[in-house]
């Protein structure tokens, strides 16, 4: 390859809106229900029926729009954009083209060079999830299940400015990260509440215009996107290389073969013929609607950040990563409220629990102990009830099912033996059975008083206070 | 007759309307909407420049609901409809090979 | 007097004070459909049964005090486009042949509380698309003033019902004179609201934004009463409108004196039949006699409602009807080979010529490249031709014109030539782009015995004035 080529992309981001109903209907939009169970004549495309917008997806969409400083729009309407396909039951979707709710919005991403650089944000749009195709081996056919179907999204298009897969995954952490602390969605890639579709193209460096794009769907983790990026450049750079073109399409990427292939089809014109939808009125977004939706807006990172450095005494580096995970600043701050100690509580996220979600490969958004039995946890081991390997396999039980540790602790007779006389027994009978390192640690080897310490652990079944038990140990040789 | 429409027309409108004519029915369709677009082309004689296009005539706006679940399962009914269900589910043509 | 020549409102009060029960009232109709429908084809489908088992239970909650209003006990007839759960509803197209909906429309929900005995859904223009009710796929109604005529449409079944005797009144739907027209051919009085008057919640949409429900009935008093029950705000309609004004009985009154009735002259010019306008003429006449001031004005843009409507309608259609594919409801093709297939042998066979015709040129003129030149320039039409009406109810109270150019056709003779028929609709279409209320009242008939209609326009959110000058017309023709 003798030539230079930059890579230029843009991303279509779809996610999913935490709201308890669907955007047009009041269907639940709970995950995992039975097929068609979350239904109503909206949802499925009823004859005669009629949407009414949820209040709360136009107030996140808002939100979303203010937190990466677009502009919102004042006057805004919804669309119907005109396509067939059995996942769209009136096969016409309800989005907005013509007057999005935000645009000319960005965000700052850091680079790989250390810099910062703003990614802009197209516009932001509100519009209706399709519901999900099943393939059904036996009958060779599609079944189709519209508990998705009406689910509210925002898709927000980035401008073209991303140049790199670490650019992209910068962009989506951050966006990720705006949105989890707005409360508007969850973002979770593999399930599908955050969606990505690249629009790629690749250029000669230097060279002004921009190559002709192809847009890449099905990207279901960070992996899958980076992997996705850098095939669709290979295969660009290949065509126009051997001096074909690149056809400006939609393809769909295939991350077990590491290939992607053309989604067209003769009978799909991708002409939307998009119009107002007449069967919605237009919105218009007073300044008290944005006052009361600014006054709402939380504390974001950067500024949690700052107030965590001032008011808690934990290292920079435990602030970083506590604040990078919405749920785990929300675990800190609410532990911390209960009365735990910052630094110990910070060590219980940064130690444990981070080591157990790499391990089971949980989401923050996913972790289920509670801030109140974190904080039982650390008094345990405060007041010394129990010693700190217990405190961790109690901790490993609470991370699976938040079990209360006081209980647990009580129930499993885990508590630290603290009678000073059964304990004494013990270490006499510990010091009288191990003759040979008694002589060591009296003949100056520190070193043998660990196997006497363990020994009196075992002994006691890890029921005692290792420092006690060490003290004690000393004062007796 | 101004507007000629041809046969690549008809075909792509039968795509995007999901329509499949006879010969017959095809000649009759390029003569209707050809007809039709002459005459629909007499609105190009009013002037409406700075016209804002009207698309609701009265100026309702913010109409909204709560986001209250209101909804329960009618899964049975809703597929009493169905030309073809399985497990629950609407039966189409597959969707992809 | 014979129950089917009852109004509602003598029907109810005769049941009220024991003359007559809703089951005998329901059996009365029921045995005229029996009797008459062979030769008008008014209905698509009837529930015989279902309507006996609510006369019945009506008829319990009259006597226990619990149901008191004007229209409890009296048979209605549905347009075939308005759901109703548990009953076929077929928009009298084969691609909803077998369509039961799950649910019942809010307008229907309304006259049910108020205690109407649902006699079955009414013939219509497939889809609503069509002036004479030939278009249906379950043949076409006709007129009971004359059987080789139309009964116009799109509501002709609803129309021809009521003339006919075989209900004591009717509810269609109006896009572009659906209702107004075939009242005018079949002689009985139609009315549509103003948008957002009465709810759409359960309407299988033509346009969406033209659309609006309303009653056909046999005198003006009954229109007010059955709108007074039709119309409600309902929260599942984004563009129904909240109205504290809907007591239309209220405006049953004798009094037009200083009322402003502009006739426009392009209502009056080439194309009108002359006894048509002769008619009109005597009935502005006879209301001028009664104190209103009656002028002639000109209404500008009264050539421009045709085209930007059929744009407008044809391409909210296109869209509406894009949900019968063929996977939930309805029609499926037997033999197809994949799923695009599928979706066009389902929708060419399940779907008439009017229709396909609408849906071809509506998906043309939202299609790339047209959609300035076609639909937005419609939109812009459309705002322009709401100004004009502004202009024109600035200076008067209402409008008034006839409803048609002619009285009713004979079968078979409109259909040939669709843009002589999109013609007819001259003086009624503009009424939907601008969203005001219209009614059309009987004002005599022709030579060959054929009803001419009057209609009458007001402002919008004005349907009080019209009843007022409508109830006040109706007087003066009783007294001839």
């Amino acid at each position: 390859m003798s030539k230079q080529y930059e890579t230029v992309i843009g991303l279509e981001v779809h996610v999913e809106l935490a709201t308890r109903t669907k955007i047009f209907c009041g269907c639940s939009t709970a995950f995992g229900a039975e097929p068609n169970t979350q239904t109503c004549p909206v949802c499925t495309g009823m004859p005669g029926s009629l949407p009414v917008l949820n209040k709360q997806v136009l107030e996140y969409a808002i939100a979303v729009g203010l937190a990466t400083n677009c502009d919102i729009t004042r006057y805004a309407k919804f669309d119907r954009k005109n396509y067939f396909y059995p996942d769209n039951p009136q096969n016409y979707q309800i989005s907005q083209l013509y007057l999005p709710i935000c645009r000319n919005g960005g965000v700052e991403i850091e680079t790989a060079q250390g810099g910062v650089k703003t990614v802009g944000i197209h516009e932001i749009h509100m519009e209706e999830d399709a519901g999900k195709l099943i393939h059904d081996e036996w009958e060779d056919c599609s079944l189709v299940d519209y508990n998705r179907s009406g689910v509210p999204l925002i898709e927000i298009v980035s401008e073209p400015d991303m140049r790199s897969a670490e650019e992209v995954i910068a962009y989506l952490e951050k966006l990720r990260l705006v949105i989890q602390y707005l409360g508007a969605s969850d973002c979770k890639l593999q399930e599908g509440s955050m969606r990505a579709d690249v629009n790629l193209s690749v250029r000669e460096v230097g060279a002004k215009e921009f190559g002709t794009r192809t847009e890449m769907k099905n990207l279901n983790s960070f992996k899958a996107i980076t992997r996705a990026i850098e095939g669709e450049r290979e295969r660009q750079i290949d065509l126009i290389e051997s001096g074909e073109s690149v056809v400006q399409e939609t393809r769909r990427w295939d991350d077990g073969k590491g290939e992607s292939y053309a989604m067209r089809s003769k009978e799909d014109a991708q002409d939307y013929r998009y119009f107002p939808d007449p069967d919605l009125t237009p919105i218009s977004v007073s300044e008290e609607m944005l006052a009361g939706i600014l006054a709402k807006q939380p504390e974001f990172r950067t500024e949690k950040m700052k107030r965590y450095k001032e008011e808690f005494d934990i290292p920079d580096y435990d602030i970083d990563i506590i604040t990078g995970e919405k749920p785990l600043a929300d675990l800190f701050e609410a532990t911390v409220a209960l009365g735990g100690q910052p630094k110990k509580v910070s060590n219980w996220l940064m130690g444990e629990t981070l080591r157990l979600m790499k391990e089971r490969e949980t989401d923050a958004s996913d972790l289920c102990f509670s801030p109140e039995n974190l904080a039982k946890l650390i008094g345990l081991t405060e007041r010394k009830e129990i010693n700190s390997s217990v405190a961790k396999e109690v901790f490993e039980v609470m991370f699976e099912q938040d079990i209360d540790p006081e209980t647990y602790v009580e129930e499993k007779g885990l508590k630290t033996v603290n009678d000073e006389g059964a304990l004494k027994k013990i270490v006499e009978e510990v010091i009288a059975a191990n003759p040979q390192s008694v002589e060591d640690y009296r003949n100056g080897k520190e070193k043998a008083i660990g196997f006497l310490v363990g020994q009196t652990m075992k002994a006691m079944k890890g029921k005692a206070d290792p420092g006690t038990v060490n003290q004690m140990l000393k004062e007796l040789l | 007759m101004a507007n000629i429409i041809s046969d690549e027309t008809i075909e792509y409108v039968g795509i995007l309307a999901k329509l499949e004519l006879s010969d017959g029915e095809r000649e009759q369709a390029k003569s209707d909407m050809g007809r039709m677009l002459d005459y629909i082309d007499k609105l190009g004689e009013l002037d409406t420049t700075d016209v804002e296009p009207m698309s609701h005539v009265f100026p309702v706006q913010n109409v909204f609901r709560e986001d209250v679940v209101t909804n329960g399962d009618d899964r049975e009914q809703l597929l009493s409809n169905a030309p073809q269900e399985k497990n629950g589910m609407f039966m189409a043509p597959k969707t992809f090979e | 007097m014979k129950i089917t020549d009852m109004t509602a409102v003598q029907l109810s009060a005769a049941i009220k004070v024991g003359k007559a029960t809703a089951v005998e009232a329901a059996e009365a109709v029921l045995s005229q459909i029996e009797r008459e429908d062979k030769k008008y084809n008014c209905y698509v489908t009837v529930d015989r049964e279902g309507a006996l088992a609510q006369a019945k239970s009506v008829q319990e909650q009259i006597e226990a005090g619990t149901l008191t209003g004007p229209l409890a006990g009296v048979p209605v007839a549905l347009k075939d486009n308005l759901c109703t759960e548990g009953l076929l509803t077929t928009c009298s197209s084969k691609i909803l042949h077998n369509f039961v909906p799950t649910y019942t429309a809010a307008a229907v929900k309304n006259l049910k509380k108020a205690g109407a005995v649902i006699l079955g859904k009414t013939n219509m223009d497939e889809f609503a698309m069509g002036s004479t009710t030939e278009t249906s796929a379950y043949g076409p109604t006709k007129n009971p003033r004359n059987p080789e005529h139309v009964p116009g449409g799109s509501s002709g079944g609803s129309a021809a019902a009521v003339a006919a005797g075989e209900c004591i009144y009717a509810i269609g739907s109006d896009t572009g004179g659906s209702i107004r027209q075939p009242a005018s051919y079949c002689g009985v009085v139609g009315m549509k609201p103003t948008y957002g008057t009465v709810s759409r919640y359960g309407l299988i949409a033509y346009g969406s934004s033209l659309d609006q429900i309303g009653p056909l009935t046999k005198d003006v008093s009954d229109c007010a009463t059955v709108l007074e029950v039709l119309a409600s705000h309902d929260e599942k309609d984004s563009t129904s409108v909240a109205r504290d004004d809907t007591d239309f009985t209220s405006a049953l009154t004798e009094d037009v004196a200083g009322l402003r009735i502009g006739i426009p002259n392009d209502y009056l010019g080439e194309g009108l039949d002359g006894e048509v306008k002769t008619a009109v003429l005597q009935a502005a006449e006879a209301l001028e006699k009664k104190g209103a001031i009656v002028e002639r004005f000109d209404l500008s843009l009264v050539d421009y409602a045709i085209p930007a409507y059929y744009t407008i309608a044809a391409a909210e259609a296109s869209s509406n009807l894009e949900r019968f594919d063929g996977i939930k409801y309805g029609y499926r093709a037997k033999e197809y080979e994949g799923l695009h297939n599928m979706y066009k042998k389902s929708r060419s066979e399940g779907f008439g010529e009017e229709v396909k015709r609408r849906i071809m040129l509506g998906s043309f003129v939202l299609s790339s490249g047209y959609y300035d030149a076609y639909y937005l320039k419609a939109l812009k039409v459309k705002a322009l031709i709401k100004k004009a009406f502004d202009e024109a109810f600035a200076k008067y109270d209402i409008i008034l014109g006839p409803v048609a150019p002619t009285t009713a056709p004979k079968l078979g003779e409109s259909l040939t030539d669709p843009i002589q028929m999109y013609l007819g609709d001259i003086y009624t279409i503009a009424v939907n782009l601008a969203g005001l209320p219209g009614i059309s009242v009987p004002c005599g008939q022709d030579g060959k015995g054929l009803p001419i209609g009057l209609q009458m326009i007001g402002d919008c959110f004005q349907e009080k004035k019209l009843i007022r000058a409508a109830y006040t017309y109706e007087l003066c023709e009783k007294k001839f």
